[in-house]
């Protein structure tokens, strides 16, 4: 009895120091689970929608079956870095350090859709969209712009009845892509955000309440009057939220959809070097029909595969995902690559390497 | 001949052996159930001691990195690597401290109305009533907290109390009243702990002997002071233990009040002003912790609410065995 008492104490101290870098939540790998599937990735949760259509879609078309846990981007980075999974998928580019503990080697960025963060507000009286530009929308998350009818907001939307209201300030409690690219953006054109609580997945927000992921956030934007809040574009344009046009680098307003990202994207890609690691921002972009919040979503493959089977597999999912799954993102309120892109990146995975180790 | 085994030398007596059989086999049994309950009265502090210690070595870099400011800061910027969990601590406490104010009374009101003075037939049903909000799962209380309680505490809870009642005067209520609150995760935290609270004490009391109560009742007491001054007393000490249990609950709760509270890491003398809990914050940034300093910052703010519920009970240990070694 004490040997088996010992056993298992010595085997919850080795799981231990494990569970805590592998994100404890999804610490068995799909593949242990199920013998059928062929490839397991883990991630992102905002792509999540679209990757499941994909992946359905895919295996009813070749019968090569991927499961995909959406644990969030972190949890994604981790379970890839540590090999847990055959692929991972970010919102967020990863870091230099955290590409240095990546335990496959070299890791390739395949940037899949594209999403857009939207500014989402409630007035009452108010039926046009608001215009908003940048710094101003930083100034207003900065606690600065206190009021609906500040003369800031009033000189971008003349004939708009601004109510004489304090705004309240709603963000993301929980870490996320969406508070990523929308700090990203903040920290690109405020120099006071850039100095002040900066870009990340959470940041020091100086006022305003939290709500957990996009429904807490568009919840209490919905239930109070004065409330300005950012969600991602799917979300919004699902729940028919109301969308505020921003002014974007070329100097004009304009509202998010699937197109204007799109826009913001073939800005950038055009002027790609082809070495490039596709770790890109696109916040701010140029175009002049770009919506300037808006960012890629990544899925993310180890260059070396040293099973050549598995690695073939998730090459030709991916060059699939590139061809056919592109064609079904607008359905689903994801912005499709520019077509430029999408050309380059398939001649770039042919530098997935297969059944070379490390 | 049919007798021959008996006779052969050597041979025990069949009677022998079925009596001695038993007694040795239940001698084995009892050791056998003695290792194996022992083990597991063991395994369970072991289990305690394992679990803190695998949680101190992960938050140790965090730990040891900020220091005393950990506890004592307010700042939690993941970005530039400081971490000030005190926001989330005051929050923690002070959530639970309002969750309780508002829960014990109502329990005691309800366990010694069912165990005292409901009739036979009303008491089941209530019980299984109260009991019955045990089993509600904590993201519906959140839900309910954003549909009812909060449209409810904007208006009229809210105005009634800052306005009809002054209170709007005193620090406690002043600011803007958005709903998502203090108040809000204190009053949600309340209906949850509610009916812990209120089951252990209905049992504590039924357990009060009846001898105790016709005593009093023989002394001339009315019911009031017959519940008062001879069931109460007597079962103290149970109904402190109902109150820990409770206040355990309060303390770890993460869903309902991620939910309701605002999520803000600032401390407020407000309870109309959002908070933030240290449950909260860790179901709120794990997922997406990358970085090893932030992984072990959350698990450091584990630690510390590992250690404040350890340290709340003991205080409340503390108190029974006062309130016991007093009563005597």
């Amino acid at each position: 009895m004490k040997r088996f008492i010992f056993a298992v104490l010595a085997v919850a101290v080795a799981c231990s120091p494990d569970q805590s870098k592998n994100g404890g939540n999804a610490a068995t790998p799909a593949n242990q689970r199920s013998g059928s599937v062929d490839l397991t990735g883990a991630g992102a949760t905002f792509p999540y929608p679209l990757y499941s259509k994909w992946f359905s879609d895919y295996a009813a078309n070749t019968g090569v079956k991927i499961n995909y846990q959406s644990i969030g981007s972190g949890g994604g980075i981790r379970q890839f870095s540590e090999q847990t999974v055959d692929f991972g998928a970010t919102d967020g580019p990863m870091s230099d350090e955290e590409l240095s503990h990546a335990k496959g080697g070299a890791v390739l960025h395949v940037p899949t859709v594209l999403g857009g963060v939207v500014i989402t507000y409630n007035l009452t009286g108010v039926t046009q969209p608001l215009k908003l530009t940048g710094p101003l929308v930083a100034s207003i998350f900065l606690g600065q712009v206190k009021k609906w009818n500040d003369p800031a907001i009033a000189a971008l939307n003349p004939g708009v009845r601004l109510p004489s209201q304090d705004i309240l300030v709603v963000h993301r409690s929980d870490g996320s892509g969406t508070t990523y690219v929308f700090t990203d953006y903040l920290t690109a054109v405020s120099p006071d955000w850039s100095k002040g609580p900066k870009k990340g997945k959470e940041v020091p927000w100086p006022v305003g309440l939290g709500g957990k992921g996009n429904e807490g956030v568009s919840g209490l934007v919905k239930q109070t009057s004065g409330a300005v809040g950012y969600v991602e574009l799917a979300y919004a344009k699902q729940n028919g939220l109301p969308s505020a046009m921003i002014r974007n680098a070329a100097g004009n307003f304009i509202g998010p959809s699937t197109e204007t990202i799109t826009a913001a994207a073939s800005g950038v890609a055009d002027k790609l070097p082809p070495n490039t690691d596709y770790r890109i921002s696109i916040v701010n972009g140029p175009g002049a029909n770009a919506y300037p919040i808006s960012s890629f979503t990544w899925i993310l493959a180890y260059v070396n595969q040293p099973d050549s089977v598995k690695g073939r597999k998730l090459v030709d999912f991916l060059r699939w995902a590139l061809t056919d799954g592109e064609k079904e993102a607008t359905s689903l309120d994801y912005a499709p690559l520019p077509a430029s892109m999408t050309a380059q990146l398939k001649s770039r995975l042919d530098s997935i390497k297969l059944g070379v180790a490390r | 001949m049919t007798d021959a085994t008996a006779q052969l030398p050597g041979a025990i007596p069949p009677g022998a052996d079925r009596a001695a059989a038993p007694l040795r086999s239940s001698l084995y049994g009892d050791r056998i159930y003695q290792a194996v309950i022992t083990a597991f009265a063991v395994f369970i502090p072991l289990l305690l001691i394992l679990i803190a210690i695998s949680i101190g070595i992960a938050a140790w870099p965090a730990l040891s990195r900020s220091g005393l400011s950990f506890v004592t800061g307010s700042k939690w910027d993941v970005a530039a690597g400081e971490f000030g969990a005190a926001p989330a601590i005051y929050g923690t406490l002070v959530s639970s401290a309002i969750a309780l104010i508002l829960a014990t009374p109502l329990a005691l009101g309800v366990s010694i109305f069912l165990s005292e003075i409901a009739p036979k037939w009303l008491r089941q049903p209530v019980a299984f009533l109260v009991d019955l909000l045990a089993a509600i799962p904590s993201v519906v209380y959140g839900l309910w907290g954003v549909f009812v309680l909060i449209p409810l505490l904007r208006d009229p809870i809210g105005p009634f109390l800052s306005n009809t009642l002054g209170l709007g005067k005193t620090s406690l209520f002043s600011g803007p009243n958005y709903g998502y609150s203090m108040l809000a995760a204190g009053i949600i935290l309340a209906i949850m702990i509610l009916p812990f609270i209120s089951a252990v004490t209905r049992e504590i009391l039924m357990a009060v002997p009846r001898s105790q109560r016709e005593a009093a009742l023989a002394l001339g007491a009315t019911r009031w002071e017959m519940i008062r001054d001879a069931v109460l007393p007597y079962a103290r000490s149970g109904i402190i233990g109902a109150i820990i249990l409770g206040l355990g609950r309060a303390l770890g709760e993460t869903m309902a009040v991620t939910m309701l509270i605002g999520n803000r890491a600032e401390i407020s003398g407000s309870l109309f002003a959002p908070g933030y809990t240290m449950a909260s914050l860790i179901a709120n940034e794990f997922s997406e912790a990358t970085n090893d300093l932030h992984l072990s910052a959350l698990m450091a703010v584990g630690a510390v609410l590992f250690a404040v519920t350890l340290l709340v009970n003991a205080i409340a240990r503390w108190l029974v065995w006062r309130v016991t070694r007093a009563s005597r």
